[in-house]
């Protein structure tokens, strides 16, 4: 059962062969079997997960369902859930239980899917190798020598397991993408704005979304149907109309014009990544569509502007962890400023006071225009670049990931592992929508093709993707690790 | 520009955040290699470019100011450290 995708266990809900009691218990037990090997949940709600199931075959047996009624999903614990702990991977947070739950979460429950637990993740989504995890780093399916990716990895890790169908991610620089590359599934981070982030812990607020991650692309279309659309609750969300995201699914592909942005075939590229890759494309062109060269000439800036943008925002959101309100108080405080610099000291891990650091510094008088309002004029030239692509191709194809998943601690140095970002980064700046599929392995360790559209741009992304899944098997794909026992 | 040690000292005032002198020497080592990193901004020409706050160039909708929340405090103070009474505790700051 656990290689099925979503859409294969909603039908065999719908048809009756199967109930959510059954497939969650089963989920449950792969969870209680494997998760050790990997530390994938932060949070395992077994029993909620029974009563849910249980109230997802009534709904059906009532004749009310909707069409993902009693399937198992994870949830990135960066989302606020109500009589759960929401701890972000931190320590601040280790006994946080929010008092409502964030607005996808919401859709999600009253789409009657069923929520087995509260995934592993960097501490505040600031990492992309999930080593920064207060809860400690989850492992690779595919390797347990190897990094899951970061910052949603366990997320990624528990759907490349089979621990879960599908998860919810959150993606501000690649979080959703690299980890889903890394771990060959497929991910999607949808358009700035697309789906709510209320109830979404903030990391860097003009970047973050949250999307879908699960083993195909009509599973991401099957999630994006729940939880796409406009929230009152979240003034950036976008106020336009959801399609059906599945109704695209089978359209072909013929006349599809796809762009390669040469910047993403440079140096710094695996040569077995990028023969990955160029093969995926070929599988393209046999499906009817034309390619070509284009490219993205501030791709190289995307990096220093983001570690302005997302640190800058980062260190005004988690003002908000002061030990006062919510979350982790030190002991005996002095005074106020001794409570908060002290909670704080406690609270935050080192990745996170470097970030809060470096943007408060580059906030700070005398730096702002050189640094922030600096990267705010570059991020306009980044996004313009992908703006002027669209003029002249349907979607762009790369790499999600300059290599593969890579060793635990491997990346001692933080400016080598941001380098890492590099081909995900820029798309969060622009604020378009990406998907990474499986597209074969090197080394051993699954390869992400990134596929890339313009604004709003998911359906045709999904159809893009889907289409590639029809021809290839690589979302099929089971690491060993899966099959133990199974 | 180069970061000396005062920059980081400043940064983890103005952040509230206690830093041990070790801690302080190698925030200047990594934040000194990060910004040197960024510094590659200023090789782009941004003349006459805007700066950009949201990718979608949207605006903040507005709203009628009307009370729309309803008091939810003691299930908001349920998450708190140290509450009383309805209010959150702090060390006495006025004596």
């Amino acid at each position: 059962m656990h290689d099925q995708t979503v859409t294969q266990l909603a039908a065999a809900l719908k048809s009756g062969e199967l109930s959510s009691r059954e497939i969650t218990a089963h989920y449950l037990q792969r969870i209680e079997r494997l998760d050790d090997k990997l530390n994938s949940f932060i949070s395992v709600t077994a029993e909620r997960a029974l009563n849910a199931a249980e109230a997802a075959d009534k709904a059906r047996a009532d004749g009310h369902a909707h069409a993902l009624a009693g399937i198992p999903l994870a949830l990135k614990d960066i989302f606020c859930t109500q009589s759960v702990k929401t701890s972000c991977g931190s320590k601040m947070l280790d006994n946080f239980v929010a008092p409502y739950d964030a607005t996808v979460v919401e859709k999600l429950e009253a789409a009657h899917t069923v929520s087995l637990g509260k995934t592993n993740m960097d501490e505040f989504a600031m990492g992309s190798s999930n080593e920064n995890s207060h809860y400690g780093p989850v492992k690779n399916p595919w390797d347990l020598k190897a990094v899951p990716g970061g910052s949603s990895g366990g997320s990624a890790a528990a759907v490349a397991a089979g621990l879960v169908p599908a998860a919810l991610g959150t993606d501000t620089g690649g979080s959703i993408r690299q980890p889903a590359a890394f771990c060959g599934i497929t991910g999607l981070k949808p358009t700035y704005g697309r789906v709510s982030r209320y109830g979404m812990i903030a990391y860097a607020s003009s970047l973050d979304q949250a999307g879908p991650m699960a083993r195909s692309a009509s599973d991401c279309a099957h999630l994006m149907n729940v939880i796409a659309g406009h929230d009152v609750r979240d003034s950036t969300s976008a106020a336009r109309g959801v399609p059906d995201y599945t109704e695209n699914l089978d359209a072909p592909l013929s006349g599809l014009k796809i762009g390669l942005p040469k910047e993403y075939f440079g140096d710094g590229l695996d040569a077995d990544v990028e023969r990955a890759v160029r093969e995926a494309v070929r599988v393209y062109e046999s499906l009817g569509a034309t390619v070509r060269e284009v490219s993205l000439p501030h791709t190289h800036y995307a990096i220093p502007a983001y570690y302005v943008i997302a640190p800058a925002e980062a260190s005004s959101n988690l003002s908000r962890f002061d030990g006062v309100r919510f979350g982790h108080r030190c002991e005996d405080p002095k005074d106020l400023i001794d409570l908060y610099t002290r909670t704080r000291q406690e609270g935050f891990g080192e990745e996170v006071k470097r970030r809060i650091l470096i943007g408060t510094h580059t906030l700070s008088e005398g730096f702002f225009d050189a640094y922030y309002i600096k990267a705010q004029k570059v991020r306009r030239l980044i996004r313009q670049d992908f703006l002027d692509a669209f003029e002249d191709v349907d979607v762009l194809m790369g790499p999600a990931a300059p290599t593969t998943a890579f060793n635990l601690g491997a990346k001692k140095d933080p400016v080598s592992m941001y380098l890492q970002d590099i081909y995900t980064i820029a798309v969060n700046l622009a604020g378009i929508p990406g998907i990474s599929v499986p597209a074969g392995f090197a080394h051993g360790r699954p390869v992400g093709l990134q596929i890339l559209g313009t604004h709003f741009a998911e359906a045709q992304l999904l159809n893009v993707a889907h289409q590639f899944q029809q021809a290839t098997d690589w979302h099929r794909h089971l690491p060993a690790l899966a099959e133990e026992n199974a | 520009m180069a970061l000396e040690e005062s920059h980081v000292r400043r940064a983890a005032h103005l952040a509230r955040l206690a830093i041990s002198d070790d801690q302080a020497n190698r925030f200047v080592d990594d934040l000194s290699r990060i910004l040197e990193m960024v510094d590659q901004l200023q090789q782009v020409n941004t003349d006459n470019v805007a700066p950009l706050a949201h990718p979608l160039d949207a605006t903040q909708r507005l709203r009628a100011d009307e009370v729309t929340e309803t008091d939810r405090r003691e299930q908001y103070q349920r998450c708190a450290p140290a509450t009383e009474e309805g209010l959150y505790l702090v060390p006495r700051v006025v004596e």
